[in-house]
């Protein structure tokens, strides 16, 4: 608890910091990061702690982001209507596609799941009305009171922060509850969980959904970021972002969401803006390819630091 | 209580259980014996949800459960053990057993409350440790206990769940003399509370325990009756227990 | 052509327990190869096994140094591992062919139309294209069920442990698979160049259709990549073909002309659904 409240502590200082030092922008990336830590840490309950592996939780992302898009467009820009319709479109697509994912496990799982995330990837970029490939352009952030769109990139952040906090205290509460310790029993031995009186597929569904839903908010926050929805949040690749994030920070744990997109995005980001010289040295083009980093750093982690992800996922089937 | 009518279970080719038609009376402990590979565990599987059942019927207490869920079957009072322990091995002992009380005691879809503020779970949970033997272990990780501990606390799941009878597939099994010696006290003990269906090898158990036994070789049922008549049956020495143990 | 894609990918799976997600990144390889080579040569014909050897030879060297580790790892190490081998494969191409797509030619003699029986003028590549894809069909077909190799195959597929356990010398038939399942994403790589656009990321899109293919067609079984390959292909090419003239009858213009294309494309994912909540393992499953 109290290394929770001091990180909260630091990351409420730190843009009050950066306004002073004319680093604004780093506000704005901070929140972006924060918003992905979000996303993340609704794929850690589905995966960490439920075990599930789901390779198309960027749909649920994807289409809050889209819902709140859409809104927009057509003149609703309240946040309190928007976000969560947000949240129930991404739930009820979550509910849909999981009763019909987890009648499957192991890689079926994990491919179908895959397969309908696509699905949702083709129909939203098929709605040419909206953006299509492009993506929509929103008429600006959402509302919050009465037609005026929530200020400037310092008061984004807070509330993006805010958000997180409320999401990270109900992930807690969450998994200490009843709920929570079937969910990990199940995770630990899914026969037996049912053999002791558990409808376990009732409880991985209502576990997708609500990872789902999270996912929903993160995605209503993200389009309003910086007021555009790309369809390439949809896309599987940004599933597979997701999924390595969480691998990153720590699969079942409750920072572990904000702490891979800490370090992914950071890494990233230093990539991408900061040349080191004697790498420019030897290959001058390097930081146009910093997929290549992300994917050898992957790579290294998942051969070389085996027992974290293994140890935590039994076999499926 | 339990009435199996003509139950029977293919895997492709292979058929596993052939037309089983047996009968578990209330308060009885009913032992299933037969060789490896007799279809034994198959049928627990089948009784107990975890394998359906191509045809036949299987009913408890007059109900029809042959194609019910394996979650519904335990909370009309069914339950069973393992052959291959399956606990959960991350969790303390108290945890595992606290698990099975809690699916019995309300929804557990509550999303808020700690888990860990519920005293009576626990409360409850820890006076089955103490009848399994395991009062000492606690807050031992399941992982960790020795193996004759592990299946106590394989039992312990099944009667956590407040059953009216019990399938225990091979309570004894990899046990030493003295480890078998406690399972056996065990089931003594719960055998005035719980109908069992026991199935078993070890036949100093199974003749102790039991009122009657039925024996099943190769998928088929064989026998049914009280031990002295099953050890003086020619078929079932036969098949299964051969001259030495009638005598 | 999906077929081949499928097949590769289904062997892989239900032999070595593997999902390999690069199995696309194979793919581009094998048209980039296909694409330079052809430049070297002057010659489609030549091209082509060059292609298909190189790219046999990278998936060879990908199995010996990493794949092999993840061998009895777990799924999600698997995917995740394949999935770094994708970012990686996208930016190594990046790297040596540069961002832009490159131009690929079908053989000259082949460039026209060809009058079918009937009268309808078809595309003379794409004849080639089915052409061939039948043909190695066929003969996987035979290799798989006639030959000792394909027996070994098949044994490996419906029970890897047993096949362990009698002796078959596990790795190198890996290995062998593996560099087949390249080869086979090669020559689809190559075929498919000059219709679709040779670029980066390419090989995602074609990915998931053959893990739908697969899963359709049940996991580990060659016939059953062939039949979901055919189903697929019918079904998402019918469908882009006649849904939006079915919308267009029932719908008004602004719909249809948005929807028709929309669900046509999801077709191929609402077979999937269909297919798993009947026969959750597939139509032919190899294992039992």
């Amino acid at each position: 608890m109290i290394r929770a409240l001091a990180v909260f502590i630091a990351l409420g200082i730190f843009p009050l910091v950066m306004q002073a030092v004319d680093g604004m922008f780093y506000v704005s990336l901070a929140a972006r990061i924060l918003i992905y830590a979000i996303a993340a840490t609704s794929l850690n309950l589905v995966l960490g702690y439920g075990g599930m592996v789901s390779f198309g939780h960027a749909a649920f992302f994807g289409a809050g982001a889209f819902v709140v898009g859409i809104m927009a467009v057509e003149g609703v820009r309240s946040a309190w209507i928007a976000w969560p319709t947000a949240m129930a479109v991404a739930a009820l697509g979550a509910l849909v596609i999981g009763a019909m994912s987890l009648r499957t496990r192991g890689v079926y799982f994990i491919m179908i799941t895959l397969a309908f995330a696509q699905m949702i990837y083709y129909i939203f970029v098929s709605l040419k009305a909206y953006g299509g490939d492009d993506g929509l352009s929103m008429p600006g952030r959402s509302t919050l009171a009465a037609d005026t769109p929530i200020p400037g990139d310092l008061a984004w952040y807070y509330l993006v922060l805010a958000v997180l906090a409320l999401v990270l205290y109900g992930m807690h509460r969450l998994t200490r509850s009843r709920f929570g310790r079937v969910i990990d029993a199940i995770r630990e031995n899914e026969a037996r969980a049912e053999a002791i009186g558990y409808p376990v597929y009732r409880y991985k569904l209502l576990c997708f959904v609500i990872a789902g839903a999270v996912a929903g908010l993160a995605g209503a926050l993200i389009a309003n970021q910086s007021s555009y929805v790309s369809p390439s949040l949809l896309h599987w690749i940004q599933s597979g972002t997701l999924m390595i994030m969480v691998i990153l920070g720590g699969v079942g744990t409750l920072w572990g969401g904000v702490i891979g997109a800490a370090v992914l995005l950071g890494l990233e980001h230093l990539i991408a803006d900061y040349r080191i010289d004697w790498l420019a040295e030897l290959a001058p083009n390097y930081q146009d390819h910093a997929g290549l980093a992300v994917g050898v750093v992957l790579l290294a982690i998942v051969l070389v630091a085996p027992q974290g992800l293994a140890g935590l996922f039994k076999k499926h089937a | 209580m339990l009435e199996l009518r003509a139950v029977a279970k293919r895997f492709g080719g292979v058929v596993a259980t052939d037309e089983v038609t047996l009968e578990v009376a209330k308060g009885e402990v009913h032992a299933l014996i037969g060789p490896n590979g007799a279809g034994k565990t198959t049928l627990v599987g089948q009784i107990a949800g975890a394998l359906s059942t191509d045809s036949g019927r299987i009913f408890f207490n007059g109900v029809d459960i042959t194609h019910q869920k394996a979650y519904l079957r335990v909370a009309a009072g069914l339950a069973r053990s393992y052959q291959i322990t399956s606990i959960f091995r991350r969790f303390s002992v108290l945890e595992n057993l606290a698990l099975a009380v809690q699916a019995r005691s309300g929804s557990s879809f509550s999303f808020w409350r700690p888990v860990s503020a519920e005293r009576a779970l626990f409360d409850e949970a820890a006076a089955i440790a103490a009848d399994i033997g395991l009062g000492e272990r606690l807050n031992s990780t399941a992982g960790t206990l020795a193996h004759g501990e592990q299946r106590a606390l394989e039992v312990g799941l099944a009667l956590a769940t407040n059953p009216k009878l019990v399938l225990l597939d091979e309570p004894m099994a990899g046990m030493g003399p003295q480890e078998s010696q406690a399972m056996i006290a065990l089931i003594e003990k719960i055998r005035s509370r719980v109908t069992v269906l026991l199935v078993e090898h070890d036949m100093d158990a199974v003749f102790r325990l039991a009122a009657r036994i039925s024996v099943m070789v190769n998928g088929r049922l064989i026998a049914t009756g009280t031990p002295g008549e099953i050890r003086a049956d020619p078929a079932v020495r036969q098949a299964y227990l051969g001259e030495e143990v009638a005598a | 052509m999906l077929f081949l894609l499928a097949a590769g990918l289904t062997l892989v799976f239900g032999i070595m327990d593997m999902i390999n997600l690069a199995h696309g990144s194979l793919y581009m390889i094998g048209a980039y190869f296909m694409a330079s080579f052809v430049q070297a040569t002057g010659s489609f014909w030549l091209g082509l096994p060059l292609a298909l050897a190189a790219t046999a030879i990278v998936g060879i060297v990908l199995e010996m140094t990493l794949l092999r580790r993840l061998y009895g790892r777990d799924h999600l190490t698997q995917v995740l591992a394949t999935f770094a081998i994708i970012l990686i494969a996208n930016e190594a191409v990046r790297i040596v062919w540069g961002s832009q797509p490159i131009l690929l030619n079908p053989p000259e003699g082949l460039t026209g139309p060809v009058a079918l029986p009937g009268g309808l003028p078809y595309a003379s590549y794409r004849l080639l294209i089915i052409g061939v894809g039948a043909a190695v069909a066929l003969a996987l077909y035979l290799l798989v069920t006639k030959t000792k190799v394909g027996m070994l195959v098949r044994a490996g597929a419906s029970n890897r442990e047993m096949a362990l356990a009698m002796g078959v010398d596990i790795r190198r038939l890996f290995t062998a698979v593996f560099a087949l399942g390249a080869a086979l994403c090669a020559l689809a790589g190559a075929m498919l160049g000059p219709i679709l656009a040779v670029q980066v990321g390419m090989g995602e899109n074609i990915l998931i259709l053959a893990f739908v293919v697969i899963v359709i067609g049940g996991i580990g079984s060659i016939r059953g990549a062939f039949v979901g390959a055919l189903l697929v292909g019918i079904v998402d090419t019918g469908g882009r073909a006649f849904l939006p003239l079915l919308f267009s009858i029932f719908l008004p213009p602004q719909l249809s002309s948005a929807a028709g294309p929309a669900v046509a494309s999801i077709m191929i994912y609402l077979l999937m659904a269909v297919v798993l909540y009947f026969r959750p393992q597939g139509l032919f499953p190899a294992r039992g």
